[in-house]
Formats: structure tokens, sequence, C-alpha cells
């Protein structure tokens, strides 16, 4: 009984959250490592077209709001992504044919291409903050809870509640959807498979045919589409901030190396690796422990390993592990 | 030297001389004291990534290990805190290292295997274990001294000079560590580790009040130069600032702030001089040599990666002494403005602006950008208000557009950048 | 009707000229061999009929056009298929996938297509589920070269395809190379095997320091004394 009170309080407090966060960060490092696939340079603004992304998604609800449309028990949001997707696209369109396509055409090595997205980062994280301003918003409406702590101790007579939250249920199902209607574009289609080929060998995809100018364009709408979608899902899971956003660069990132930048399956499994790291050691875990543990070993303290407050240690940790054993990452990145 | 450099330098002192004309001359000179720490910064950055072609992302890191220098240089120790906490601190440190020295002896000792880990971890857990044990109930006492005033462990009550090359050092040692671990990797991964490297040391800033205070900030550190009330109890000042024909009270804060700019500008002049002189030196042509081909100049025999933890350990130390600067300036330790997007992205927009590889260029981006960095709200008002009037006060369009000039600043840097990049990749000042 | 023909070409990569008023020219189902030393241009003289080498003199025709201007993409929809020496299948896709991308420009009649190619390779056949990284040396090549055909070339352009292989899997890119050239399609190939390489060839070019040398069918050359002592070893 105590073994299995310890699990439901590590699944409520660990698994379920880290779930929902190790999906978010999926979809962001799918995005980095797609843009870094095809345009081979880390794309610095990643976390801000996030950030852009689900601005546009908290307009859009705003005004769906006043105009009482809604999709009770879901959250508005759901129903604005996709005007948010095609505005984070246009903007991404629009990006990178006045700053990356000039810098294509030079052929001008990587470096450049990290410092323009320094530039585009900053541009958008100031249009963010100049629209809807620095603060931060929630924007999640609908039902709170699919299933409530009280009604879950209530239907099981247990003394531990697991909660799941609305926006964890949806991040779920939604990066699910998300995950395999990418993996058939990429593996099913036509269009799909010239990106793989594009990304593995663009001098032969110049030989078959393949135009790059087009593999570019379909490579920013998916990485708007991904970004809109993860920044919309952490936004409704906790709130959003746009530095926070900015922030959040960083496990993604993490995320995209540690699965080895380029491998869309690799980035899946770093969002899970460093989300499941992060939450367990910064969580604490006095509860669970005083389940298992016999009386005089439970412990005094909170068992937490590390404060939130160094949360970012852990990507870091991660990173750098990952970089100096095994640079390609642990699934191996597709060249070199 | 073309005519168009000095030509540069003098528009940027005219740009400053207009706000003295136009604002104020306190204004004036408080912008010109940021624009000299900023071309320290940009220095240091320059060496880095102009000479070297480093990518280093933590440049906030290493200015706040500065700003924290000042604190334990300057401020007077608080002697209750160290009674509580001192001793218990000192044997949590113990008891790291020796974990750490264990952990390393064991790793180096036992053959890689299931064994290997088992034990590291092993001794890591357990090294963590005491180190709390004893560092937790430390942070505590400590922190419960006089929480509103103390609640720190204080500094040593020096003077304040000493913390400009205490950053330096520090910075640097930081600097030594992160590059054994992180040099060597690919430009944008080195970029991304040093991003994430300097989130962690500001985390730490901000979370380790009994080193730093952290949000509740340290106030009232001493100054290397006098206050604005003794001068204006000097009645040689007073009579002074009379002869002039200013009121002694402005005189006393343009003087104090004149002040600043010497000692600043003569730092900024050293430097300047010292790294004219590592770039003109058969050092500076190697490192060139590095940055242009690194397979070649291995190739040839040169210790690229020691060349490489040189320069940015050197160039980290130079942040570290401009955070010390900063914070001296300021007169207070406030981690919560430590900002990666202003200080660090800045810095690389100076230097870019100024262009990479060149020292003259640094300094001047370091100027230029600096002074458009805190002037865009201004002119942006400016340009809003004339934009907006006949809109009306009461219209809700003006009065968004003129709350959001206070965000202009980092989508201009953004777009000076670009712009930069595209038109005059070599920056204003190109490298010879 | 001359499939491709490559006059009085002269250019090079930014320096110095690497080739200087080459020609090379090939006929309907002809299997055209360029040969020389190490560093005569051969390579170059290829790229630069297939539009990867600037030229800043010269023409080169496809069927009687002038596609001197043209960009290399623009030249595979005409019906030129290029081979490079390395790096010439996408290792990360399968090997009907690499297929599919050869076909990217045809809008109907890809499976049959891909199934003409398996008749032509039946090792791919056996392996088309595969990655391309998992084949031999010999497979890789076999695969790229199909690659190239799916794009439904009037001419196949190859860069040194046996280099690197051994004698058993020279003779059968040869062998392919053959049947190829008997299914309609003009062929130009550059070749370190000088004399495998003009033993099927019908036309032979000799290439030195960027300009012809010698040229003529494959059997004129192999008989010609001077060429037999200077590049076929004696």
């Amino acid at each position: 009984m105590d073994f299995l009170h310890a699990l439901i309080v590590f699944c409520n407090f660990v698994a379920v959250p880290a779930l929902a966060y190790g999906s978010q960060l999926a979809l962001g490092a799918l995005g980095v490592t797609i843009v870094f696939g095809i345009l081979r340079f880390s794309n610095f603004a990643h976390g801000d077209t996030m950030a852009f992304g689900t601005m546009v998604a908290i307009l859009a609800t705003w005004w769906l709001q006043s105009q009482g449309i809604g999709i009770h028990p879901l959250p508005t949001a759901l129903l604005a992504l996709p005007i948010a997707i095609a505005a984070t696209a246009a903007l991404l369109l629009a990006t990178d044919r006045l700053v990356y396509r000039f810098f294509r055409s030079k052929r001008s090595p990587p470096v450049i291409f990290v410092a323009a997205s320094i530039g585009v980062m900053m541009l958008f994280h100031g249009l963010v903050r100049l629209i809807i301003g620095p603060w931060n918003q929630r924007f999640s409406d609908g039902e709170r809870f699919i299933v409530s702590a009280r009604e879950f101790k209530t239907a099981t007579g247990l003394n531990e509640g697991l909660a799941i939250k609305t926006s964890q249920a949806i991040t779920a199902v939604v990066a699910v959807a998300i995950v395999a209607v990418l993996f058939w574009f990429l593996n099913r289609t036509k269009t799909g498979k010239s990106m793989r080929a594009y990304s593995d060998n663009p001098d032969l995809a110049l030989l078959s045919g393949i135009k790059p100018e087009r593999v570019v364009a379909i490579c920013w709408v998916l990485t708007a589409a991904l970004a809109t979608v993860a920044g919309v899902l952490y936004g409704l899971d906790k709130s959003f901030k746009p530095f926070t956003y900015f922030q959040l660069l960083l496990p993604i990132f993490a995320a995209a190396i540690v699965g080895g930048l380029g491998n869309p399956v690799g980035a899946i499994a770093g969002g899970f690796l460093v989300a499941f790291s992060e939450i367990s050691v910064t969580y604490a875990f006095k509860k669970v422990l005083g389940y298992v543990l016999p009386e005089y070993l439970a412990p005094d303290g909170l068992a937490q390993l590390l404060s939130t407050d160094y949360k970012l240690a852990v990507s870091f940790t991660i990173l750098v592990i990952t970089l100096l054993i095994r640079p390609t990452g642990l699934l191996g990145a597709p060249r070199q | 030297m073309k005519i168009r450099d000095p030509a540069m330098f003098i528009f940027a002192a005219a740009l400053i001389a207009a706000v003295g004309f136009v604002q104020s001359w306190n204004v004036a000179l408080s912008i010109l004291n940021m624009c000299l720490v900023s071309a320290i910064v940009a220095l240091g950055v320059n060496l880095q990534w102009g000479y070297a072609g480093l990518f280093n992302f933590g440049i906030v890191g290493f200015v706040a290990i500065g700003g924290v220098a000042t604190v334990l240089v300057s401020a007077p120790p608080v002697q209750d805190a160290w009674q509580v906490g001192g001793g218990r601190l000192a044997v949590a440190a113990a008891i790291g290292l020796a974990t750490l020295a264990l952990a390393s002896a064991a790793f180096l000792k036992i053959r890689p295997g299931r064994k290997r880990m088992l034990s590291v971890a092993a001794i890591l857990a357990v090294g963590l274990f005491a180190y709390r044990s004893f560092f937790d109930p430390a942070v505590e006492a400590i922190e419960s001294i006089e929480p509103a005033r103390f609640g720190y462990l204080g500094g040593f009550g020096l003077p304040v000079l000493l913390a400009w090359p205490l950053g330096a050092l520090l910075a640097a040692g930081a600097a030594y560590l992160i590059g054994k671990v992180a040099l060597g990797l690919r430009t944008d991964y080195l970029a991304i580790a040093t991003l994430s490297i300097a989130e962690i040391i500001i985390a730490i800033v901000k979370n380790e009040e009994w080193l730093t205070r952290g949000v509740k900030n340290v106030i009232g550190l001493p100054r290397p130069v006098p206050y604005e009330i003794d001068l204006q109890n000097s009645e040689k000042f007073v009579s002074a600032a009379q002869s002039v024909g200013i009121d002694a009270v402005s005189a006393s804060s343009l003087f104090v702030k004149l002040a600043y700019s010497g000692l600043f500008a003569a730092v900024l002049a050293i430097l300047y001089c010292m790294s004219q002189l590592a770039i003109n030196a058969p050092w500076g042509r190697m490192m060139r040599a590095i940055r242009d081909n690194e397979v070649a100049a291995a190739a040839i025999g040169k210790d690229v990666s020691g060349r490489h933890l040189q320069v940015f350990v050197v160039g980290s130390a130079i942040c570290g002494l401009a955070g010390a600067m900063m914070t001296t300036l300021e007169g207070q330790l406030t981690p919560g403005q430590y900002n990666p997007l202003r200080f660090t992205f800045l810095a690389w927009v100076m230097v870019i602006v100024g262009g990479a590889g060149s020292n003259r260029g640094a300094i001047l981006g370091g100027i230029l950008v600096w002074f458009f960095w805190i002037e865009v709200e201004h002119i942006g008002a400016i340009i809003a208000d004339n934009l907006t009037f006949w809109l009306g006060d009461e219209s809700p369009l003006r009065q968004h557009v003129m709350d959001s000039v206070a965000y202009m600043r980092l989508p201009t840097m953004g777009l000076i950048l670009l712009l930069m990049l595209r038109f005059y990749p070599r920056g204003l000042i190109p490298e010879k | 009707m001359k499939v491709i023909s490559g006059r009085q070409m002269t250019g090079g990569y930014g320096g110095g000229d690497i080739i200087s008023r080459c020609e090379i020219e090939a006929g309907d189902n002809q299997i055209v061999v360029i040969v020389g030393p190490n560093g005569a241009g051969k390579s170059t003289a290829m790229k630069a009929l297939f539009g990867m080498l600037k030229l800043r003199e010269g023409t080169v025709r496809f069927r009687e056009e002038d596609i001197t201007d043209l960009e290399p993409q623009d030249r595979v929809a005409l019906g030129m298929a290029f081979v490079p020496q390395t790096r010439n299948v996408f290792e990360t896709l399968s090997i009907e996938e690499n297929l599919e991308m050869g076909a990217f420009l045809r809008k109907e009649g890809v499976k049959a297509a891909i199934d003409k190619v398996y008749d032509l390779f039946p090792a791919l056949l056996e392996k088309r589920l595969q990655r391309a990284s998992a084949l031999s040396g010999g497979q890789r090549q076999q695969l790229a070269i199909a690659r190239a055909l799916m794009t439904n070339p009037r001419l196949l352009m190859l860069d040194e395809p046996t280099a690197g292989t051994s004698p058993v899997v020279m003779n059968d890119i040869f062998r392919h190379i053959r049947k190829i050239a008997s299914s309609g399609i003009a062929i130009v190939l550059v070749e370190q095997n000088a004399r495998l390489a003009l033993e099927i060839a019908d036309m032979g070019y000799v290439l030195v320091e960027g300009k012809n040398r010698y040229s003529g069918t494959g059997a004129d050359l192999l008989a010609n004394a001077d060429v037999r002592k200077s590049f076929l070893g004696g």
C-alpha cells in the first residue's frame, strides 16, 4: 500500500508533469533539429519564434472569447492555433526572404547564420514585448482538471491523489498527433522525402531536380507549426512570458543535441530525457521516500538534489556531457 | 588610419555632447561612463571573437562575477554572520572539494565499467549528503542575521578599486574552468554551452543570498571617488564651483561623474594599448592564423586549444573587470539586472557594429551602441509622439504606441545587427 | 544528331583556367570516355558540360539547344544526369527512396521506372528497404547510377565510377554501362582506368593540361602508339 502511495505521489509530481513538459520540449527540439537538418545552423531565434506564435494565439484567443466563440471544456487557444501557425509561418518566411536567403546565396559560413539568428532573436523578442508586453499572461480557459486529486482520492479510497490537468492531457494528445503527422510527412510523402534527401546531401538533391528554395520554405513552415504548437502547449500548461520562452532555448537545445542535431527521433527522446532529468533532480522526494523507506531511514530534509532555481543546470549538464562524450548525440546525427 | 576613423569617434563624442546640451550634462556624463565600460566589454569580446573566432555567449556571467567581486572586496564584513556560519561553510567547502577529488581519483583509478560508475556515483551521493548537512544549516544561520540589512557574509571591507583586478581574476578563473570543458566544441555548441553556463552563474548570484543577498541587492558599496555631500561641505570645492559659475550641488554631481570618467578612460586606454601591442606582436599574428585556418595552424605545430583557452580566459577577465567597474559605478549590486539580452547579445552587437578583429572598432561600437541603447527610447518617444499626436491623447492606439516605446531597444538592436551583417559585414572600422 | 557537344570550353574556379578550348561531343547511344593524366582537367571538362563550372568562353549544346547559361538543375530537367564520384547516394534514405528521389521531377510512371532499374540491378531489389549506407561499395555505385537513371536522361555522365573498386566490381560497372548505352542513352565517362574504359568506348578523348591531345574511336586510341606509350603504360 505504501509503495502504491509512493508511486502515485511520484506520478503526480514527477511523471505526469515531466511527460507534459517533455512533449513540449520535444516539439521545440524538433523545430530546432529540422532547421539544423535543412539549413545547417543552430537557430537561436527558436525560443522567440515560440513566443511569437504563442502571442498570436493569445491575441486570437482574446478575440474569439470576445466573440463568444469557444470549445468548452477545451481551451479556446486550440481553436486559435491555425491562425497563430499561419501568422508565424508568414513571419518566418518573410525573415528567410529578408535575412537568411541573402547569406545562403553568398554561401556564408554557419557562424554568420548563427549571428543573424541572434539578430532575428532580438527582433522577435522585442516585437513580442512591443505587442503584448513583457508580463506574464494566462490564457488557459476551459476545464482545469480532467481528474482532480480529490476526485482521484474518493474514487480509489487512497490517501494520495493523482491529478491530471487538462493542459497536460491536451499536450500529450496534440504532441502525439503532431509527431505522427510529421513522421508521416517525412517518411511517406514525396515532399517529405525530398526534405530528408536535401538534409542528407544537398548537392545530390540538386542533381535530382529537388528545388532548394522550396525545401527551405517548407522547412520554415514546419518550424513555425512546431514552434507555435510547442509554445501554446507550454503556455497553457504554465503561463506565457516572453523571457521564459527565450530561456526555453537552453533545454530545447539540450534536447536537440542530446538526441543528435538533425535527427527527429533523437529530438523527441532528448526532450523527454531533459524533462525527466530536470523535474526529478529538482523535485523534493521527501514524501515519496517517506512511503517507501522504513521510518528510521526517512529523510529529515526535503531530499531535493537541486533547488528549482538551478533547473537550467540540469540541461546544461546533459548538454556538456553529451558534447564531451558523444558530440553526434545519443542516436547519432545522420551526417559526419 | 584613414580620416574616416577619427571622424567617427568625433561623431560619437558629438552625440554625447548633444545630449549634454539638449538633455543635461549629468545625463551625458552617465551615458559616457557606461559607454566607456561598454567599450571595455567590447574589447574583451573582440579579443575572443574578432581575434580568435570564439563564440562566447556567456558574457553576462563574467560581468556578474565582476559585480560579486566588488561586493566581496569592498562591503563591510558581517561579523555575526561569519560567527554563526563561517566555520560550517568552511567545513562544507572542504567536504565538497574532498568529494570531487575522491570522485575524480576513483574515476581515474578504476577501469571503465559498471564498477566505476557505481563507485563514483556512491562517492558523489555520500559527499553531497555530507556537504549539504553542513552547508544548509550554515546558510540558514547566515541568512537569518538581520535579513533586512545583512543576511549575508559581507565582504572584506577593502578599498573598492581592488575589486577591479579581483573581478578580472575571478572571471579568469571561471573562464579557465569553463574553457577546459567547453572549448574545442564546434562554434555553435560553444555558444550554447557558454549561454547556459552564464544562466547558471546568474542563477547563483540571484539565489545564493548568503553570498550576494540575491535579489535583495547589496547597496551602499564604498566609492573610489568623493561623495557629493562631502564636496558640497568643502569650502574649497564650493568656491571653485562658484568661480566657474555653477552651483555647488550640480558641480559636485558633475565632478563625481567626471572622476569616474577619468578612471574608466584610463583603464580603457591601458587595455587598448595592451590589446594593440598583443595583436601586432607575433602572438596576435598567430591568433589570426589560427582563426583563419585552424587545421593548417595545428598542422604547423601551433597549440590551437592552448591558445584558445588563453584568449578565452583573457577576454573573459576583461569582461569581469568591466563588471566590477559597472558595479562600482552604480554603488550597488543588483543581480536582477543581469540579463543576457542586455549584456551578452548587446556586446555582440557592439563588436559587429564596430568591426570584428579591430580594437578601435570595438571601442567605437561599444560607445555608439550603448549610446543608442539608452537614447532609442528618447528618440523613439519623440518619433512616436510626432507620428500619433493627431490621434489625440485619449486614443488607445496612441497610448499603446507611447507605452511601447519602452520596448523599442531590443528590436532596434536586432535590426542594427542584421543590417550590419548584410551591408557592412566588416563593421564600421574594419580589421586591416 | 549530337546529344551533347561542348565547343571551345574555357574556364576554371576563380583562379586560372583549368580547361582551355576543350572539345567534347557525344552522339546517340555512344559511350564517350575522357582519359588523361592526373590534373588534366578530365572531371572539370565534364562538370563544364553539366554547368557546374562557369565557362569563360565556349558553348555547350544539348540536342542542338544552347544550354551554356543553364543551371545544373535545369539541365537535369532537360535530360542530363550526373553521377558524382563521391557522396553520390542519399545515405540515410532507403534504396527505394533514393530511386524515388531520382524520379523527383517525373510526374508519372515512377513505379514502372523503378521496376526497370531493378531489372538492371537485381541486387538493389533485394535490399530495397534498407538504408543506402548499408550497401557494399559496388552496390553503392549501382545505386548511384540507378538514381541518375531515374531522372529519365538522354545523357548519363559518370565521374570516375570505378575509383577505389575491386577489379570484379569494375568489370561489373562497365558491363552495366554498356547495357545502359545499348538501351539508347548516351554516356560520358571520366576514367582513371583508361585501357578498360577505352575498350568499351565508341569515342575517346585524351586530355592533357586542360586541352584535347588526342581523340578518336576507342579502338583507334588503343592502337595509337603515342597514346599507348604515354597514357596506357606501353
